[in-house]
């Protein structure tokens, strides 16, 4: 019978991704739960050095697939892999970030293995030994309670929501065969935006500009500048052109969880909404006061944006000295 | 080319979704249905990629009755035909059986390229796409937000998290589209008439070949036990006062004081 906990872990660059510590935090925490065994999956090519920071966070066990054909995340690569591993093995759960490469490996996965996947999950239940899955649905405007039937059950837990915890561990280190199989894809570039700008869906604090910016967004990335946030963007201001596609927030753009999210010149459209409602504090900056944001916010400023944005930035420069 | 566009009709992303009287699905009266905003720019990759060098376009998709309208969009937007899965057998499946089905039509449709949404803004699962392309053995890029062509090779801009990864797959291929990939065209009132003559196939899930034991709400794997609303926010505190200065300096003093943001 399956049995055992795989938490699989994300490096880029020889450095592990944040939702890794959470993928196997959460994993600690259903092990623990079910009375059976964490393994931590870790990928890549010359990744053994990662395993210390692993050990950190409590697996029993890590293994390690190390090849030069994983040194770049390929779908056909990675799910090759990936699936020998669990076959061998053969776990109860499988947990994974949903990020770029979780989103593009769990369906493939699914296929691989005929199980089903938990999508996005913000929350993982344990009752009685049956696990439950909270996901949103319909870019967040409803929370479905979902099991999943027979082995292994696919988990892929959205950045930024499990709690990370240390629960240091001297466990073991295996090395797996790697059989890469048959890849039918290259990774041929990587064109990463240079400076330290902050992920949306890894933020812990997004300021985010819509329409009433009227394009200028100077005085919104000077806040984020003194807050260390990212700057995120409605659809309205994406369709402008105002902003990339990437910055935006919302049910056909990203769905964020920061621990604060400030809306400046957003109205807050139901699609906007719903990609950022399960942040933690909501900060709403608008000239209109019937604006629906305010029915999101938990504090509100009625008010020109670029009067109040600009003394918000002075007031967190002068905090932070 | 023939490129095989596969698309989902959802509810409109502007329309409150409410939870039906069974708890475990939505209600479906009242809203506004459109074709996944993901899925018309697969739509638009498709007809650009074969105008310029020709092929045919056809549209697979799995719905009820009423997901002929989405059909007849990408049609009126210049495809060629649509095949149709239409059967209460197969309602409610969840993604992987959903997969199997499109995967089981693909083997009767010439293919070189299948292009899908990254996801389908209902139920938001992110896995069809790559579910079919596992079934099918071809490789996939997901979340593409350009794409070129070049014999016998699709070279793709995939987005990731900070960045951009450039991917080259060997064709048959699978690739999903991002925000950002292009513009995609309003059906024209031409494009519309001639839709209605464009043929659908309709097909079943005995006339797929799959078995029915696998599909529908009955078997699915990843079983809804509940539905509920996301809880509700205390109403909001508006922080008053004379001037811009003072509202953002009292904002200020509730960051750094009572939430520790900052």
């Amino acid at each position: 019978m399956a049995q055992g906990v795989f938490a699989i872990t994300e490096q880029r660059d020889g450095e592990l991704r944040k939702v890794s510590f959470e993928a196997v935090s959460e994993g600690r925490r259903v092990a623990d739960g079910l009375g059976t065994e964490l393994t931590a999956v870790l990928l890549g090519s010359g990744v053994d050095g990662l395993t210390e920071e692993l050990k950190k966070y409590g697996p029993d066990k890590i293994l390690v697939a190390d090849d030069a054909g994983l040194a770049e995340y390929t779908t056909d690569a990675y799910s090759n892999v990936l699936a020998e591993l669990i076959q061998s093995s053969d776990p109860a759960v499988i947990i994974m970030g949903a990020s770029a490469q979780g989103k593009d490996l769990a369906g493939r996965l699914a296929a691989k293995l005929d199980a089903g996947v938990a999508m996005d999950c913000v929350k993982v239940q344990l009752d009685n030994g049956n696990l439950t899955y909270t996901r949103p649905m319909f870019g967040g405007k409803i929370n479905a309670d979902v099991e999943i039937d027979g082995a292994p059950q696919i988990v892929a837990i959205r950045p930024n929501v499990m709690d990370i915890t240390e629960a240091a561990k001297d466990s073991a280190v295996e090395k797996a065969t790697v059989q890469l199989g048959e890849v039918k894809t290259a990774i041929v570039e990587k064109k990463m935006e240079t400076g330290d700008k902050v992920e949306l869906t890894e933020a812990d604090i997004i300021v985010s500009g819509g329409r009433g910016t009227g394009g200028d967004y100077a005085g919104i990335e000077a806040l984020a500048n003194a807050l260390g946030a990212a700057v995120g963007a409605s659809r309205s201001a994406v369709d402008e052109g105002w902003r990339p596609h990437s910055d935006q927030v919302g049910q056909t753009g990203k769905t964020v969880s920061p621990t604060l999210y400030v809306a400046c010149g957003i109205s807050g459209a139901i699609q906007h909404l719903a990609g950022m409602s399960t942040s933690k504090y909501i900060v709403a900056i608008n000239k209109d006061e019937e604006a629906p944001i305010f029915s999101k916010a938990d504090f509100g400023i009625v008010g020109d944006l670029f009067e109040v944005v600009p003394a918000i930035t002075e007031g967190v420069k002068k905090v932070k000295d | 080319m023939d490129i095989v566009v596969l698309v989902k009709q959802v509810p409109d992303t502007e329309s409150l979704v409410q939870i039906a009287d069974d708890g475990v699905s939505i209600k479906k009266q009242d809203i506004k249905w459109i074709m996944n905003p993901y899925d018309e720019l697969a739509v638009e990759a498709a007809l650009q990629i074969k105008e310029a060098q020709g092929g045919t376009v056809t549209i697979l998709s799995l719905g009820p009755e009423k997901a002929i309208e989405t059909i007849r969009t990408a049609l009126a937007m210049g495809a060629d035909q649509g095949v149709h899965i239409n059967d209460s057998t197969a309602e409610g499946s969840d993604s992987l059986a959903t997969a199997k089905l499109l995967a089981a039509a693909l083997k009767d449709i010439p293919y070189e390229l299948v292009i899908a949404g990254h996801r389908a803004v209902d139920e938001d699962n992110y896995q069809v796409a790559s579910a079919v392309a596992e079934l099918l053995g071809i490789p996939q890029v997901s979340m593409v937000n350009k794409v070129e062509l070049t014999d016998g090779k699709i070279t793709c801009h995939r987005t990731i998290e900070g960045g951009t990864v450039v991917v080259e797959a060997s064709l048959p291929a699978l690739f999903t589209t991002q925000r950002g990939l292009n513009e995609p065209r309003y059906a024209s009132l031409p494009g519309i008439m001639k839709a209605k003559k464009k043929p659908v196939d309709v097909k079943t899930v005995a006339d797929l070949g799959v078995d029915a034991s696998l599909v529908g709400a009955a078997n699915r794997k990843v079983k809804i036990k509940s539905l509920s609303l996301p809880p509700e926010r205390q109403a909001v505190k508006i922080i008053e006062g004379e001037a811009a200065s003072d509202k953002a300096a009292a904002l200020v003093k509730i960051l750094h004081e009572e939430t520790k943001i900052i």
